[in-house]
């Protein structure tokens, strides 16, 4: 697994077929022609969108006989999820809550 | 290797900026919110009903630091530990500060906050954070979340 990387998730999700793609895998894993299954698309560019969400971590895939096997990769989700539930939340509602003090005491802070 | 071994000694660099437009005040009264313990009490503090403040001191100059210790009601114990680097008075702030989470350090910061006029009344708010989230975040839960639920958060953001 390529360690978790923003930039790279980020680019990864910033495609819709690729985004569909890491949603079927939320739900578990599958081959990679089960991946391909709703998309008139051919194997090879499925094949490709799969390797830029493994170069990202967000995926992994493991070839057993003939059949590759996608899943998705939960750490990498996780430290996403970390970094938006925690900080840039938490930064929104900050400022937010700093318009509405500002509303409230235009002129300075209460005494 | 295992993933979880992975993660423990990851480092992920993040960035974000935020605007916000207050109207009705000056530059100067945005800035001040930011200037003391009092100011800061009624936004960044802001009490409410999921965590008590502990620990709070602010040295607000060049230099000077700041530290918030909260007492969440879930048990959780956040240190905000701040240093400030530069501070124009009414036009900008820049400090770098450290999180820490039931003691484990999980990320390093650098956050810049510049204040404009704005034509017609008002001040402008560009909030700029750029991150060092280092190893040590609880993987627990998270993993049991839906995957669904945060990649619409992903989407959200991407989608801007």
């Amino acid at each position: 697994m390529a360690a978790a990387n923003l930039d790279l998730t980020f680019q990864a999700l910033a495609d819709p077929t690729r985004r569909a793609m890491v949603e079927r895998l939320s739900r578990g894993p599958a081959s990679v022609s089960e991946l391909a299954q709703p998309y008139a698309m051919s194997l090879p560019a499925i094949v490709q969108h799969l390797a830029v969400l493994e170069a990202s971590g967000l995926v992994r895939s493991e070839k057993a006989g003939r059949v590759r096997t996608c899943r998705m990769e939960p750490a990498a989700l996780s430290l996403a999820e970390q970094w938006f539930n925690q900080r840039r939340a938490e930064a929104e509602q900050r400022l937010d809550r700093l318009g509405e003090h500002l509303r409230r005491f235009p002129d300075g802070e209460p005494k | 290797m295992t993933a979880d071994t992975l993660v423990k000694r990851n480092v992920s660099h993040g960035v974000f900026t935020l605007e916000r437009t207050y109207p009705g005040v000056t530059p100067q009264r945005v800035f001040d919110a930011f200037a003391s313990i009092e100011g800061k009490n009624g936004w960044f503090t802001a009490p409410n009903a999921l965590w008590d403040i502990g620990e709070r001191t602010m040295d607000f100059r060049i230099g000077g630091r700041e530290r918030l210790v909260g007492n969440w009601k879930n048990g959780l114990v956040t240190e905000f530990d701040a240093t400030y680097f530069d501070i124009i008075p009414g036009e900008r702030i820049v400090y770098c500060y450290e999180m820490r989470l039931d003691g484990r350090k999980i990320s390093v910061s650098l956050a810049t906050f510049e204040i404009k006029a704005v034509p017609g009344g008002g001040a402008h708010l560009v909030h700029t954070e750029q991150g060092a989230f280092l190893d040590g975040y609880d993987d627990n839960g998270s993993r049991e979340h839906g995957s669904r639920e945060i990649l619409d958060k992903l989407t959200a953001y991407l989608e801007g």
